[in-house]
């Protein structure tokens, strides 16, 4: 009896002590970034190399470095599961460690995030996810989502088919289909596909997949019967591999079978093993573990027993894309200290250095990432950035880039981030600030 | 006007293109017996406990992860197979000694509510057993398509559809042409009166389980070589909701004619009128027909009435 009376204290101490033992990190001079991951649950498959990506980059940065000058990232995961509910819990959990900014990962969380960012001064960084209209700086100081948008992916898919077909004049008569994830993320690039079928005059088709897509039958027949000439797939999940796999096995020409940037990773291709081959996908961003920041992750990381990943899974597609994501918030927390001194910092410091985010090819270079994505420059008007696109093609046992950096057609799609911007401003009762004033 | 140019449109189309309409109902017929292979785990169960088995989704994902992951540890595919049906048979009888057991005589919603805490351990001690990432089935079903009469007719549709049609061949044989066979269906019918004329409970219990996590097998194997094992594999137990509201909970040759209708139905559904409404009625077509079915026919096509005296 006693031996369980004293079991149950030691568990209530234990209990009781967990929590200030977690916050303790955020009470020494480091900066916090809380991560919510989705490492279980469906989405698993894409959530754990980007999990893995931010915990070893993160991991790199103290161990290589002591920090951000001298400066220690301090972070901790939180399981969302992908799902909104539960991620705006997490965030709202980890809120009480005075975070300075937050990768949702996931365009539902971001979008619940987005009117709490200004009241919380947390930093939304949703690197070519959620709402694009949140690019204009203008209207939404609190968010990021450089460097590209799904407006500007969208519009830089148009003129890749373009310049496959021999220039985007050749487009008019052709048939591309949409095929997308039934939700707000899905639906994202619809207008701007709409708006560049208008200008050039090919034949659009949206085709819906509810969630979570396991089966698209009906979708396949109809691309059937419309024969397109290319086809375009918004897809996360289970939806990317049987949309692969039920392209590969209708024998639709998988070269002209392009995924957005979130439909071309290592798993989206498992299923359907060398149907597969030839499939492309767009992406902003180089895959493979050939860079030096990839030795360097191998050597200062997981040579200490600190890796997140299996050795193997450094430098997959989403792993590299969670790493640039995470590079990025390191370098805007080191532009806010060229500023404000280093020294742990506000969530306002930390804004002013993203927007204020100039890397430079020299700077790619120093970091390793040298041709890994294209030097960026943020401003306060325009938060997505002067990123560019590129394709990658799966050729049977990785990913390789075949084309150059597309730009996007920013004389669309700028205009109509702008008029979206106001509209959704508008919901949140946002104003515009003059952005001439603060420079 | 526009509405009804609409809804005359698709039987021009129908009447325009004949063999596409045939290849939209051979898509319809496969992707019902699809569905039908993962309401058949469903109904054995409720047909022989009148449990609703909430895990019965996750009992196919645990069947297929098992399947591929000995298979990935070089593990040949008879062999894999046969030690897959043990792990099943094992977890039958974990099944009714942890959890039904000590449930016997307790409501059946406290049953239904044991499978639902199943749901939960078994998805994450899979996860835990075998990893979360995508896996490749390859059980030698090509994934291929060929055409027949300008028809394109994909051969592991063509070979789910046959294995359907032979396991229910298989269970109908089972419950009426064998002596455990009417011993699960005295159970189903009565308990206490079974347990009186000497019908074990607990065995005729692992039986069934068994039996059921054999059909998750090969609706895993199917689903698995569909679209790659993965922790949406589950997710497809929602699917076949609809089709045991249309077929009936206690019938077997009712969960194939729910799936085929509820699988023709959406594939028609989608393809022809879907656009008129902006496309993905594939889904909730399905809960559709289901709730009409439940408003005329509540014990649906082949189940049983069931006329309690209060």
């Amino acid at each position: 009896m006693r031996v369980k009376v004293l079991l149950s204290v030691l568990l209530a101490l234990a209990v009781a002590a967990g929590p200030l033992a977690a916050v303790a990190p955020a009470q020494d001079k480091s900066i916090f970034i809380p991560l919510l991951v989705y490492r279980t649950g469906p989405y698993a498959p894409s959530g754990i190399p980007i999990a893995n990506g931010a915990s070893d980059y993160f991991n790199l940065v103290n161990e290589r470095d002591g920090g951000v000058n001298g400066v220690k990232i301090a972070y901790e995961e939180c399981e969302t599961q992908y799902d909104t509910k539960q991620g705006v819990e997490c965030y709202e959990r980890l809120k009480s460690r005075s975070p300075v900014l937050v990768n949702p990962y996931s365009t539902g969380i971001t979008y619940q995030l987005i009117p709490k960012a200004p009241g919380d001064k947390v930093v939304i960084h949703s690197m070519g996810y959620g709402m694009t209209a949140s690019a204009d700086g203008r209207w939404f100081p609190w968010v990021f989502n450089f460097p590209m948008t799904y407006w500007s992916q969208a519009s830089a898919f148009v003129k890749y088919v373009g310049q496959q077909e021999g220039g985007v004049e050749k487009l008019k008569g052709k048939k591309i289909a949409h095929i997308y994830h039934n939700s707000p993320y899905g639906r994202e690039a619809n207008p701007t596909l709409e708006e560049l079928a208008r200008k050039y005059g090919f034949e659009l088709t949206l085709l819906a997949v509810d969630h979570p897509g396991q089966e698209q039958g009906a979708t396949w027949l109809q691309v059937r019967r419309i024969n397109p000439n290319w086809i375009f797939i918004s897809g996360w999940g289970v939806m990317n591999q049987v949309a692969v796999k039920e392209a590969a096995s209708k024998g639709f020409p998988m070269d002209h079978v392009i995924g957005n940037w979130w439909t071309g990773t290592e798993a989206d291709v498992v299923p359907a093993a060398d149907g597969a081959k030839g499939y492309k996908s767009m992406t902003f961003h180089a895959p493979g573990a050939n860079f030096k920041v990839h030795q360097d992750i191998l050597k200062h990381v997981y040579d200490k027993g600190k890796g997140a990943a299996r050795r193997e899974a450094v430098g997959e597609v989403l792993y590299n894309r969670m790493a640039i994501n995470t590079m990025l918030n390191v370098e805007a927390i080191r532009t806010a200290m060229t500023k404000y001194g280093n020294k742990p910092l506000t969530g306002e410091q930390v804004r002013w250095g993203f927007e204020n985010l100039n890397l430079t090819e020299k700077r790619l270079e120093e970091l390793g990432m040298k041709g890994m994505m294209r030097p960026l420059r943020v401003t306060c008007e325009n938060h997505e950035g002067n990123g560019l696109a590129l394709v990658q093609q799966w050729d049977g046992k990785k990913w390789t880039i075949v084309s150059d950096w597309i730009e996007p057609i920013r004389e669309v799609v700028r205009p109509k981030l702008e008029a979206a911007a106001v509209e959704e401003a508008k919901k949140l009762s946002y104003t515009m600030r003059d952005c001439a004033k603060e420079k | 006007m526009d509405v009804l140019y609409g809804l005359v449109t698709p039987f021009r189309d129908i009447a325009g293109s004949p063999a596409f309409f045939v290849e939209v109902l051979i898509g319809g017929v496969a992707a019902g017996l699809m569905y039908s292979l993962v309401a058949l785990g469903f109904v054995l169960i409720f047909k022989a406990s009148g449990v609703f088995n909430f895990a019965q989704g996750v009992m196919v994902l645990f069947a297929a992860l098992t399947l591929v992951g000995l298979m990935e540890r070089g593990v040949p595919v008879v062999l894999a197979l046969g030690l897959t049906v043990l792990v099943m048979i094992l977890l039958a009888f974990a099944i009714e000694r942890v959890v039904l057991r000590p449930l016997v005589n307790q409501e059946h919603i406290i049953l239904f509510m044991a499978t639902i805490g199943l749901t939960f351990f078994l998805e994450g001690f899979g996860e835990m057993l075998w990893g979360s990432n995508v896996k490749r089935l390859d059980v030698g079903i090509p994934d291929e398509s060929f055409m027949v009469a300008g028809v394109l007719v994909n051969r592991l549709e063509l070979t789910a559809a046959l294995t359907a049609a032979i396991l229910v061949a298989v269970l109908a044989v089972f419950f009426h042409g064998t002596r455990i066979g009417r011993a699960l269906r005295a159970v189903a019918d009565d308990h206490e009166a079974a347990l009186s004329i000497g019908i074990p409970l607990k065995t005729i219990w692992v039986i069934v389980w068994s039996v059921a996590g054999g059909v998750a097998i090969v609706a895993g194997i199917m689903w698995g070589a569909k679209s790659g094992v993965q922790f949406s594999l589950s997710l497809i137990a929602l699917k076949s909701l609809p089709v045991l509201i249309l077929g009936g909970f206690t019938s077997v040759p009712g969960a194939i004619a729910g799936g085929l209708i509820i699988g023709v139905g959406e594939k028609i559904g989608e393809v022809y009128w879907g656009p008129l409404v902006g496309g993905a009625i594939e889904n909730w077509f399905a809960y559709g027909l289901a709730l009409v079915f439940l408003l005329f026919r509540p014990q649906g096509l082949f189940g049983e009435k069931i006329i309690e005296r209060v």
